[in-house]
């Protein structure tokens, strides 16, 4: 094994240690925090899904986030068991994600971003304007968590294991995806969308797939953000949260397995570090990205994975990175 | 009672508002793929020089307004330019929206903790009163802001189809390769483009800022508006987006008052949906010719 696999999995492994144990060590607020981690791991991990590995950059991801929770929250509300309503979740939007995919993936790139940009405007304005449904701003209250399988998971910790355990389950399955036939014809599409076409690749329909697959991520996140915060409304799914993910996962490394893990750990451990810095911590975090950006624009795993070649770790670095020219450049 | 005309006033007169921000996005655009998501902010910062020069430095509003536009040239055009977008062009179009969205997060952020979070009353540029015209009543200040900012577009207009150094910049955003092969100093005149975007932002910031006031959060719903009326009139072409620009003024203005007040910010963006489907250059765009 070369060394900078070894080192690499030993880092996991410790990650996933420090993970399981942190409730031992962490006040209740930590616990909550590392749960909202896990849960918006798993939306910037569907979102590199359709960014990183099928190269479209969509502005959605918050909206459906929005959607899944506000389907966990009127359906548990409504009295249906949670594990239904999570499903329900992930299905709908999936289909949602298939039908905007579907003539908004005829035009790419920028475009892309500006229908997506658009739907997640009207989605927020839905969700603010029909109160019969969504109680408008007032938002919903008391979201009940869920038990599950016998298990109570009322309790703060209890919750985190859950919200670990589908993070867990969701890497797994992103991994899974990733190595099957469809995960490469994504990343064919990604390298070179002419040359995947030529091999008859239908890059309409694998674009479309990862699209809707990044989506039902979203809605599986939204499905677990609401019991987890109790409270949604919708202001906390309009486009700034969606622009919010979308740093997450650029910052993190687009294209980058990993990268999500780091970019949402950024986004949401960042200001509390900073919190020293008082009201000025939006200011300083904006102009870090600006740097991480100019400096290196595969973000921070990128950064890393270019720090473990200059030190030697690993010559064959360049083949576990995503090929050096950006398959998101403009199209001329 | 509001009558159409007047309607139809107003509603041109922001149009011509969004017209001028779109432009300076699309100019942006075409000659440096940069998609500028901070728009919206280079039009909310400049009137906040205006008012730091007029209450610092104790300028008269008409000298603070010569300098909040040189300000804003040298900080959002020839900083922006030099030290935000050349190191990352390279990179291609990704880096730099994220760069943008950021850039955006800290200018409003810059201007939330160094000027105010309220709302700040800004000067107007003629008295506010009304004038009788046709049997209809206008404020004053609509005519004065519809004359200036369609003003400033045809002066633009004339700029870059009439003088030599216009036709060099257009030469330069259809094609950069060839511009470079006949002797068009190309890079030179990119930074012209991101110029003439910062006076455009900053001449929109002094018109609009006496009716919405000038806060922080000015900037969210202009920089989208001006993306939709740049993609809605044609993404490669400043005349698209001008028409863009008036067309969801008058749409955004007659929408609230006979449709649906709640769903007015809806209106433009199914607009959006549908011109990207069913004509994705915009309704005055080119077809763009792509290279394998």
């Amino acid at each position: 094994m070369k060394p900078a696999r070894l080192i690499s999995w030993a880092a996991a492994a410790i990650a996933v240690a420090f993970l399981l144990a942190a409730p031992a060590f962490l006040r209740s607020y930590g616990i909550y925090l590392l749960a909202l981690w896990a849960v918006t791991t798993i939306a910037a991990l569907g979102l590199n899904l359709t960014l990183g590995y099928a190269g479209q950059i969509s502005l959605a991801q918050g909206a459906f986030v929005g959607i899944g929770a506000y389907v966990v929250a009127l359906m548990t509300g409504a009295g249906i068991p949670y594990f239904i309503a999570f499903v329900a979740a992930g299905l709908l939007t999936f289909c949602i994600g298939w039908c905007l995919g579907y003539p908004a993936l005829r035009v790419q790139h920028h475009f892309l971003a500006f229908v997506t940009l658009a739907f997640t405007t009207l989605v927020f304005l839905l969700l603010r304007n029909e109160q019969w449904l969504t109680n408008g701003i007032y938002g919903i209250n008391d979201i009940a968590r869920p038990t599950i399988f016998g298990l109570d998971l009322m309790a703060n910790g209890a919750f985190y294991y859950f919200a670990l355990f589908m993070l867990g389950l969701f890497t797994f399955a992103q991994w899974w995806l990733l190595r099957s036939p469809w995960g490469r014809a994504f990343l064919a599409l990604r390298e070179n969308p002419l040359r995947a076409a030529s091999l008859g690749i239908h890059v309409r329909r694998y674009t479309l797939m990862a699209f809707a697959i990044g989506s039902s991520f979203g809605g599986f996140a939204g499905a677990l953000y609401a019991p987890l915060v109790q409270f949604i409304e919708p202001n906390s799914f309009q486009l700034t949260y969606s622009l919010k993910l979308l740093l997450m996962v650029l910052v993190g490394g687009a294209g980058y397995f990993v990268g999500p893990f780091f970019g949402a750990a950024i986004d949401l451990l960042l200001p509390e570090w900073l919190r020293f810095t008082q009201g000025y911590y939006l200011l300083i975090y904006s102009a870090l990205v600006v740097v991480l950006m100019a400096v290196c624009p595969k973000g921070v795993v990128g950064l890393l994975s270019i720090a473990a070649r200059r030190i030697g770790l690993s010559r064959a670095g360049r083949k576990a990175a995503p090929a050096d020219a950006d398959p998101l450049r403009a199209p001329h | 009672m509001t009558s159409l005309l007047q309607l139809i006033v107003s509603g041109l007169a922001t149009g011509a508002i969004y017209a001028l921000v779109a432009v300076g996005f699309s100019l942006l655009w075409q000659t440096s793929q940069t998609i500028n998501f901070a728009q919206g902010e280079f039009v909310m910062v400049p009137a906040f020089f205006v008012l730091v020069a007029m209450q610092v430095f104790g300028l008269h509003f008409y000298a603070a307004a010569l300098v909040g536009i040189g300000v804003a040239v040298f900080l959002l055009g020839f900083l922006f330019k030099r030290v935000i977008v050349d190191p990352m062009l390279k990179h291609g179009v990704l880096p730099l929206v994220v760069s943008t969205i950021a850039l955006s997060l800290f200018m409003r952020e810059a201007v939330k903790d160094f000027y105010s979070s309220q709302a700040q009353p800004f000067p107007s540029l003629v008295a506010d009163g009304e004038i009788t015209l046709l049997g209809t009543v206008f404020s004053t200040q609509s005519l004065v802001l519809l004359v200036v900012a369609v003003g400033v577009i045809a002066a633009l207009g004339a700029f870059l189809q009439r003088t030599q150094l216009g036709r060099m910049m257009q030469a330069t955003a259809q094609n950069p390769t060839v511009a470079r092969i006949v002797g068009i100093d190309v890079d030179r005149m990119i930074l012209y483009t991101f110029l003439i975007n910062s006076v455009l932002c900053a001449i929109a910031s002094i018109l609009i800022s006496p009716i919405y006031l000038a806060k922080f959060t000015n900037g969210e719903t202009l920089g989208l508006t001006a993306f939709v009326a740049a993609i809605i009139g044609g993404f490669n072409q400043a005349r698209g987006a001008m028409l863009g620009g008036l067309l969801l003024g008058l749409l955004d203005n007659l929408c609230a008052a006979y449709l649906s007040a709640q769903y007015r910010s809806a209106i433009p963006l199914l607009l959006l949906v549908v011109v990207i489907l069913w004509r994705p250059q915009g309704l005055l765009g080119r077809v763009e010719e792509r290279t394998v």
